[in-house]
């Protein structure tokens, strides 16, 4: 069977001109600028210096790669590492420098939520305008008009303008239109980072059915549980070129593991995080490590991972209660402690805090590094935001049950179940 | 949109779009569906709405009468002097503002041009549509006009639409210069307004052709809609007005000559506007 896309050796440049210089120009400055050029040639006695005015810039250099229809390829790499450039390219809006890019069958793109919106014009007129952008016929739009309606739950402001729409109303109308499409290729971009968590839940559902029809997809995603859940293969963009390609649990690992993903792992406070500073202690270092206490930059699901901190006391005679605060989601997911506080001289000290396998969902976590102690209350240090991990499920967790979407929740512990006949269980 | 056979695109540097014109016909709709969106909202949260299509002509027909026929005393040709400029500045008003919206038409859909893939010559094309609407509300004012004037449109009548296709021709040629230009240089958007502004006292609008002298005449036809206009005035007012057949054809071929060289300076430009956009 052919391959639903192929690229191979796309690359697109970018020419950067003069920082603050607008993107459009006007002719007086294409035409000053013109004779300044020739001037600088014409006076000029080194002519290879003036080519570097004129800065280079490879959104994209020399991406080779292939898509078997049905697929669904997940496109991650940190901000500016070319996705946005590729899923353009791929959708004809830029043209690209070099290379060459084949698509088999009706092409979609979704760069945008609601593209073309116009504020003045109605629910129901909206749905026909934006449809036909993103490619739809008249008579496609009609037919799937009341479906359309019914997912955004909008029936009644159908005759509103949408500038009277709140945003989550706008945000439902726009990726319903959008979810309704039936292109071969689907291109998405980071859309769905809009919108209420629960609407969100409904667009994946929408996109896995979307793909179960045999469609191709590519995506682009922050969101690595998005990425492993919903792809079936995942591509790592790193300035322009292709990092790694393969199965998203590896791809996105390797992510992790080059630290581009902004998560801090290994926190050693330095004269910014001063106000972590008293007279009684002082935090040193904070890192995320594995059952073996190795350093790691981020967690599986169904590992065991300790958050370690190092710190000296600095006093004699305190009862200092070393404490983590772990937030997940913009939540409190929970505060730890160590049950025992003894006195400690001073000297310099390491505490472990043990997280079981199994225990947090899939997702990034903050842990808080504080320490404190009691009658009266004191804070000797916290900082806030002292590690930033992620915890990947390669959703292989037997628990899953083939379930691919991912699963709700702050944590995600494997607690014990018993399921036997009534009776057993009674008489056991 | 047809499901049968899968189509393939290949997109490569450079490459001349093999599509392109099937691709035109594919989004037709679309064509319709910007232009209709362009008309209703044109007059939403207006007080009078559509009502402004109808007095913005008839006040300027109002100021050009009593300036060119009371004040001037120009001839006419023996038509009322109020329906002299009436089909002068009908064709004229289609010209200018289907000009002025289709060169300010890209800038003005960036949002789409860099999110969404459509053959780029819709734009443009479907903000000429939108001066044809006005146009329309015109004409039916014109009829009205003749009917109270005792003026019955003869078989010239069946020429009119001739005529409107070289306006469409010039405007949207012209405007596809435009366009594309307006999107690398913003200076468009201020020459546009002071061309059309020129324009309107360059071209016949408040006075006949025949008050211009024998021998500049064909030089005067350079300007399309002269051609336009004469064909209006013979085409509603009847055989007073003579057609310059010479003159008539200098303007079409000049508007071909810009409409072609618009489609393939848009052509040539429009891989690109996303990015400079």
């Amino acid at each position: 069977m052919p391959h639903a896309i192929t690229v191979t050796g796309l690359s697109k440049r970018y020419r950067l001109h003069h920082v603050g210089r607008p993107r459009y120009r006007s002719i007086r400055e294409d035409v000053s600028f013109g004779v300044e050029a020739l001037l600088k040639r014409l006076l000029s006695t080194h002519p290879q210096r003036e080519r570097d005015s004129d800065e280079e810039f490879w959104a994209l250099k020399d991406v080779s790669f292939t898509v078997a229809p049905g697929e669904r390829l997940g496109v991650i790499g940190r901000n500016g590492a070319g996705k946005s450039t590729l899923l353009k390219v791929l959708s004809r809006i830029t043209e690209p420098t070099d290379g060459r890019i084949e698509l088999r069958g009706r092409v979609s793109s979704l760069l945008e939520v609601g593209t073309g919106f116009h504020p003045e014009l109605t629910g129901r007129e909206n749905i026909f305008l934006n449809g036909a952008i993103l490619g739809m016929t008249t008579r496609e739009i009609r037919r799937k008009f009341d479906e359309i309606v019914a997912f955004a739950e909008i029936e009644r402001f159908l005759d509103t303008p949408v500038k009277r729409y709140s945003s989550g109303m706008y945000v439902r109308l726009a990726f319903s239109v959008a979810a309704h499409l039936e292109p071969d290729i689907l291109i998405v971009d980071e859309v769905l980072a809009v919108g209420d968590a629960q609407f969100q839940r409904k667009c994946l559902g929408k996109m896995e059915e979307v793909n179960r029809e045999g469609r191709t997809v590519i995506f682009v995603s922050h969101n690595m549980t998005t990425i492993t859940s919903l792809c079936t293969r995942c591509l790592l963009l790193n300035q322009g070129r292709i990092q790694s390609i393969g199965a998203p649990t590896e791809v996105t690992a390797n992510y992790y593991r080059s630290g581009f993903s902004g998560s801090g792992t290994d926190f050693t406070p330095t004269e910014h995080t001063a106000r972590s500073r008293d007279d009684v202690a002082i935090l040193r270092r904070a890192r995320l490590v594995d059952s073996n206490r190795e350093p790691i930059d981020y967690a599986r699901i169904d590992q065991k991972l300790g958050v370690e901190m190092y710190y000296d006391i600095l006093q004699n005679g305190c009862r200092p209660i070393p404490n983590i605060h772990v937030f997940a989601q913009g939540q409190y997911a929970f505060i730890s402690s160590p049950s025992e506080a003894g006195p400690m001289p001073k000297g310099s000290y390491v505490s472990v805090m043990w997280i079981p396998a199994n225990f947090l969902n899939e997702g990034v976590y903050v842990a808080g590094i504080a320490l404190s102690s009691m009658n009266p209350v004191r804070v000797h240090f916290y900082v806030p935001d002292g590690i930033i991990f992620n915890v990947v499920d390669d959703i292989t967790d037997p628990a899953r049950h083939d379930y691919t979407q991912p699963i709700p929740g702050i944590i995600r512990p494997r607690l014990e179940w018993i399921t036997a006949p009534h009776q057993a269980l009674e008489h056991a | 949109m047809t499901k049968s056979e899968p189509r393939e695109i290949v997109i490569e540097a450079g490459r001349t779009e093999r599509h392109y014109w099937a691709d035109l016909w594919r989004y037709r709709e679309l064509l319709y569906i910007l232009a209709r969106r362009d008309v209703s909202v044109r007059y939403k949260q207006t007080l009078f709405g559509v009502a402004w299509a109808v007095v913005r002509p008839l006040a300027t027909m109002l100021v050009f009468t009593l300036v060119f026929g009371r004040i001037a005393k120009l001839p006419s040709e023996g038509a009322p002097y109020s329906l002299l400029v009436f089909t002068g500045m009908l064709p004229w008003f289609f010209f200018a503002s289907a000009l002025g919206e289709s060169a300010n038409s890209l800038v003005a859909n960036r949002n789409l041009l860099s999110k969404v893939y459509f053959p780029r010559l819709l734009v443009p094309t479907s903000a000429i549509l939108v001066a044809l609407v006005d146009f329309a509300i015109g004409f039916a004012l014109l009829n009205l006009m003749m009917l109270w004037f005792g003026y019955t449109p003869g078989w010239r009548i069946l020429a009119l639409p001739g005529f409107i296709l070289l306006a469409f021709g010039a405007a949207l040629g012209a405007g596809l210069w435009f366009s594309a230009l307006n999107v690398k240089y913003r200076d468009f958007q201020f020459v546009i307004p002071f061309v059309l502004q020129f324009g309107l006292y360059v071209s016949p609008v408040g006075f006949s052709t025949a008050v211009i002298p024998e021998k500049w005449r064909l030089l005067y036809s350079v300007n399309p809609m002269v051609g336009v206009i004469d064909g209006f005035r013979w085409g509603c007012l009847g055989r007073n007005f003579t057609l310059h057949a010479d003159g008539l054809i200098l303007s079409a071929v000049l508007t071909i000559a810009v409409l072609g060289s618009g489609l393939w300076l848009f052509r040539k430009t429009e891989r690109s506007f996303a990015d400079v956009i």
